[in-house]
């Protein structure tokens, strides 16, 4: 059945994945590199960069080539298309900095199963073309980098009493150190969907609250 | 107990380096399939049953791999073996236990997308274990998994009967849990001496 095809670019496309869907917060995919890698800030940018990275080639090709793969052995194709482009951003990364490297250890190759970037591919790229479907990917690219920072800064600062390395607190600080173990990163996270869900509940009630009066004063009037 | 023996290996994948609460890997299935005790018992089987093949799969591949000396396609004939492992394991299943099938769905064919197995294989790799070293590494981890995610899921069935506040039920209360849980592990610790 033809569907009729929405081709436009709109400031939406860009911005779902940065707030409406993210990756993280809203739609809760690819959890294990945001809570294992984020136990320092610097750690967190190179693991959301690497992944918008990966994420941002692999559903331009796969926009590309939609036409071309069968639909039987789609995610097959999907899934060699991610490995190659991870392998090398593995490589690149080892070539550049040995020591992110070594800090970011199998999570680097372990973005071929990032559920967010088969998603992606799934439910977006192959329906797509390339340019929209760059715009998403930037947009959701940032979205997880976004998430992870927010991570990586809440766990570093209270762990750690410092941010990108820097000193925060005075030396009297006595450094929260269950924060940069893995129960902090459970706990950080939950705390950060407590907060959105708070929000949300209260934007809720807040509209709820406000039609209700609406309706009383119409009916006053 | 030295550190390369089997009994240690088995141990420290099973309790002291937990490969969902320590190590971050699968939280998906973790948090996804861990309503109920009964889906979660075979989702937590399913998942070992694959991680044993593939673990074994891995290495043999490595060994190929390393002769011909071509490492850098690691990553891609790893995960082309996970996935036929989980087309197997999902032909199977429906073959044997149809309402089994069912009661996975959508996360069966997503044990492929399970970082704990692709992990698995790769910290074997990286480790250069052996045969009977990757064989204990693979059960200790399948079993720390069947281990976490029945906690969480006996959790989580109790958690049904809590009055807990609007705002922290779903993804945010389980993740609390979870946390606690990865507390608890880390007592474990203590084990690897």
């Amino acid at each position: 059945m033809p569907i009729k095809k929405d081709n436009s670019i709109t400031a939406d496309t860009f911005l779902d994945g940065i707030w409406k869907e993210n990756p993280v917060f809203v739609m809760l995919l690819g959890m294990c590199p945001v809570l294992a890698v984020t136990n320092s800030v610097s750690n967190a940018l190179a693991m959301g960069l690497a992944t918008t990275f990966v994420l941002l080639c692999s559903s331009g090709l796969i926009s590309l080539l939609r036409h071309l793969i069968p639909k039987e052995v789609r995610i097959a194709t999907y899934i060699v298309i991610i490995a190659t482009f991870v392998t090398i951003t593995d490589y690149v990364i080892q070539a550049v900095s040995l020591e992110l490297y070594n800090a970011l250890g199998a999570f680097i190759q372990l973005i071929v199963v990032n559920c967010m970037i088969l998603g992606r591919a799934e439910a977006y790229a192959s329906k797509h073309h390339l340019l929209k479907t760059i715009v998403n990917s930037l947009g959701m690219g940032l979205g997880f980098t976004f998430a992870l920072l927010c991570l990586g800064s809440v766990r570093e600062l209270l762990g750690n009493g410092s941010l990108l390395g820097y000193a925060i607190f005075g030396d009297s600080f006595q450094p929260w150190v269950v924060m940069v173990l893995p129960p902090g990163g459970f706990i950080v996270l939950g705390a950060w969907l407590l907060l959105f869900n708070w929000l949300k509940e209260r934007k809720i009630n807040n509209t709820q609250h406000s039609s209700n009066t609406f309706v009383k004063n119409k009916g006053v009037v | 107990m030295p550190v390369d023996s089997i009994s240690f290996i088995f141990l420290n994948a099973f309790l002291i380096n937990n490969f969902v609460l320590a190590m971050f890997l699968g939280l998906c299935p973790f948090l996804g399939v861990s309503g109920k005790l009964n889906t979660a018992w075979s989702m937590g089987l399913a998942t070992s049953l694959v991680m044993l093949i593939s673990s074994l799969s891995a290495y043999f591949i490595n060994e190929l791999l390393v002769y011909f000396q071509i490492e850098f396609l690691r990553l891609i004939c790893y995960i082309a073996v996970i996935a036929s492992a989980v087309q197997l394991v999902e032909m199977s299943m429906k073959k044997f236990s149809p309402l089994l099938f069912k009661a996975l769905g959508i996360f069966l064919p997503l044990i492929t997308t399970n970082c704990a197995i692709l992990g698995l294989a790769l910290f074997q790799t990286n480790k250069n274990y052996d045969l009977a070293q990757s064989l204990a590494y693979s059960t200790g981890a399948g079993a720390g998994f069947i281990l976490a995610i029945m906690l969480m899921a006996g959790l989580r069935e109790k958690l049904e009967l809590a009055n807990i506040p609007n705002t922290s039920q779903g993804a945010a209360i389980s993740l609390m849990l979870a946390g606690i849980l990865s507390l608890i592990f880390m007592g474990f610790a203590g084990l690897g001496g």
